[in-house]
């Protein structure tokens, strides 16, 4: 932040800022993305009100991008803290599974459900914690354990069977919408101001990104980095089990094989664009949703043009391996060198690894 | 006799696939356990499994690791199929195209970590959604495969004594193909100079750097090895199921990485060896096994390897902390 104080006022001080902010390059590239559907893609723009609740593109990003940017603020802390978590995905699964084998073959009322199953998911979410912290496996496979367990135990516990249910409290969830807008989108608002106002309110934030950056230097800072990367993992799994929740309601049905199937890597993904560094450091929580937004709506675009979601892969696998690029040192020295050999400055090394 | 430290993981999981056959065979010793025949099933049924893990093994041993193996393997029996039942090209050259795909896709994916520096895991996991990607987009349908040729490839068998006697026992081409990768990988990680590369790099990088090996190269070509076994796998899935299919190979990767691990290659990279993965597969596919002759679901089995996978992974962590190793 200090960067962008020490600038001068005036307007090309503030464009100097803004330019500097992290949350800028996402932003760009999700206005330059909007902009071009707007005028590209037919009907995309249409917004309309029906019954008291506004329909079209926009909303629908809004609303089935809200799994992913829950997805996103948990792995933004994860990755934070110099890990990952690929298991997310499963976790939805399962949490999807319990609140509706509760509600159907149980009997249980809606709260009930949703909090059980928020506790399996914090469970899970607790014991990849656990693994990467006080066993000391690396994240990668410890998470990658939990990605064909978790499905696992979701299809064990559903006996492979897809659960159909009824329970208009619980839809509501998904499909509800208050003021017009869809419950989704105020359930990621508030969790998300949750998780700002931690961050930038409270000293966590500061250890989370203490952790991340040089974990030996927090440790001997006297910081509990275990309990903090646990604390990181557990609200992942959290998250993760609250988008479960909002994926199982939006289709009234466990899907156990289907839901979150693939969703690692668009959270992954997200968080990358929004500037946070895959080595750990500062979390930057407003540009993993931007980068989730920019997801979503590519996801939505290209199914409007046709393109079957299978296909979509290819175009996230590229985006993936462009998006490191620019954020690894490796293209900033490409240029660098053309520069010098063209005879001009080289840009200042602007991240440090 | 004393026993080289190194060996000690290794000897391990020997002891514990022995263990493991002795306690099934006397479970379901009125099935035959201890007949060759089953043993030969054994290959067979985990043929997939155990090529890809050759290669993961190399990738392991580098220090890395590689999770697109079962896309690619699913890619390559879709490519085999699409390219003999709608291209009419003969098995003979569709076989050899679709290990060249495979290659490339690794070794570009060996490029990209080479030269970028980004961590393997995201270059193959993007790799994983590309390769499935790529496989959607090239047919949207799992095709089955009728050729004269193809099925003549698939009835490939050595008899193992002479053929007359009914009391001989038949080596399939899907178990020649393992055993093969076993032998090359274990010859090549262990005589040959690519293979020498790999463990100085997984043991220390810097290390490696500073003697003069060409460190980039190799890490290049392990993701292009661990591509082309990945292929070869898809080849013999197409020969065991006459199709080329995309539901096949999900959550291979998983498989791969514990059959690895189970034979006593350390995930930090550097100790291991090809054998202790033949014998981490054969220990996996008797669980496997086991799970089936049990009724287990496809759930439970997937939550079985993983807890399997689990427990020697924090073995190694406890064994490997008295090393001095950094975290």
């Amino acid at each position: 932040m200090t960067l962008e104080e020490s600038r001068p006022a005036g307007l090309r001080g503030r464009w100097a800022a803004a330019r500097h902010s992290p949350v800028f390059w996402p932003l760009l590239a999700l206005v330059i993305l909007l902009l071009y559907n707007i005028i590209f893609t037919p009907n995309f723009a249409r917004l309309e009100i029906r019954e008291g609740r506004a329909f079209g593109s926009l909303v629908d990003i809004l609303q089935n991008g809200a799994p992913v940017m829950l997805l996103a603020t948990g792995m933004t802390l994860v990755i934070a803290v110099a890990g990952i978590d690929l298991s997310v995905g499963s976790v939805m699964a399962l949490a999807g599974a319990v609140a509706a084998l509760l509600m159907t073959e149980h009997n249980q009322s809606v709260p009930a459900a949703v909090i059980a199953a928020l506790a399996v998911a914090l469970l899970v979410g607790a014991w990849n914690g656990v693994l990467v912290t006080y066993v000391g496996l690396q994240p990668i496979v410890a998470t990658l354990v939990m990605l064909v367990m978790g499905r696992g135990i979701a299809l064990a516990l559903t006996q492979d069977q897809k659960v159909r249910f009824e329970v208009p409290a619980f839809e509501f969830i998904g499909t509800g919408a208050v003021l017009g807008l869809p419950v989704p989108i105020f359930i990621v608002v508030g969790v998300a101001l949750l998780v700002l106002l931690v961050l930038r309110k409270t000293a966590l934030g500061l250890y989370i990104e203490a952790v991340g950056s040089n974990a030996r230097a927090a440790r001997l800072c006297g910081l509990r980095v275990h309990a903090i990367r646990l604390l990181a993992y557990s609200f992942a799994g959290l998250c993760a089990g609250v988008a479960g929740l909002i994926a199982t309601a939006d289709i009234k049905e466990a899907d156990v094989a289907n839901c979150g199937l693939y969703l690692e890597l668009d959270a992954i993904l997200a968080v990358v664009i929004g500037g946070t560094a895959l080595t750990g450091g500062r979390p930057y929580l407003l540009g993993s949703l931007v980068g989730a937004v920019i997801m979503q709506t590519l996801t939505v675009m290209l199914q409007m043009r046709g393109v079957i979601t299978e296909h979509t892969l290819i175009i996230k696998a590229g985006m993936a391996i462009v998006v490191c690029l620019l954020q690894t040192r490796a293209l900033e020295t490409v240029v660098n060198r053309l520069r010098q050999r063209t005879g001009r400055k080289p840009v200042p090394q602007a991240r440090s690894t | 006799m004393r026993i080289p430290r190194r060996h000690r993981p290794l000897l391990a999981s020997v002891a514990a696939l022995v263990a493991l056959y002795g306690v099934a065979a006397l479970r379901y010793g009125d099935e035959g356990f201890f007949t060759l025949q089953v043993f030969i099933n054994l290959l067979r049924n985990n043929s997939v499994l155990g090529i890809v893990a050759v290669g993961m093994t190399f990738v392991i041993l580098s220090g890395g690791i590689d999770l697109s193996v079962g896309a690619l393997m699913s890619l390559s029996s879709v490519v085999i199929g699409v390219l003999i039942m709608e291209y009419h090209w003969p098995p003979v050259l569709a076989i050899p195209a679709a290990l060249a795909l495979g290659t490339a896709v690794g070794l570009g994916m060996g490029c990209i970590i080479r030269f970028t520096g980004i961590k393997p895991f995201i270059v193959t996991l993007a790799g994983m959604f590309f390769a499935r990607g790529l496989g959607f987009l090239i047919h949207l349908e799992s095709v089955a495969i009728y050729h004269p040729q193809h099925e003549w490839l698939a009835m490939l068998a050595i008899p193992l004594g002479a053929p007359e006697l009914p009391e001989t026992v038949f080596l399939p081409i899907t178990a020649i193909l393992f055993l093969a990768v076993v032998l090359i990988g274990a010859y090549v990680s262990l005589f040959m100079r690519f293979g020498r590369n790999v463990y100085a790099l997984g043991g220390n990088e810097e290390a490696a750097l500073l003697m003069g090996l060409p460190v980039g190269r190799t890490k290049a070509w392990i993701y292009g090895l661990s591509g082309f076994c990945s292929a070869l796998a898809g080849v013999v899935l197409t020969l065991e199921l006459s199709s080329g299919s995309h539901i096949e190979g999900i959550a291979l990767e998983l498989d791969a990485i514990a059959a690895v691990v189970v034979g006593g290659t350390l995930l930090t990279g550097g100790v291991g060896s090809v054998f202790g993965t033949l014998v981490g597969v054969l220990i996996i596919g008797i669980i496997l096994n086991v799970m089936t002759y049990e009724d287990f679901s496809a759930g439970l089995t997937k939550v079985a390897i993983g807890l399997l996978l689990l427990v020697f992974v924090v073995l190694q962590r406890l064994l490997t902390r008295g090393a001095a190793r950094p975290a």
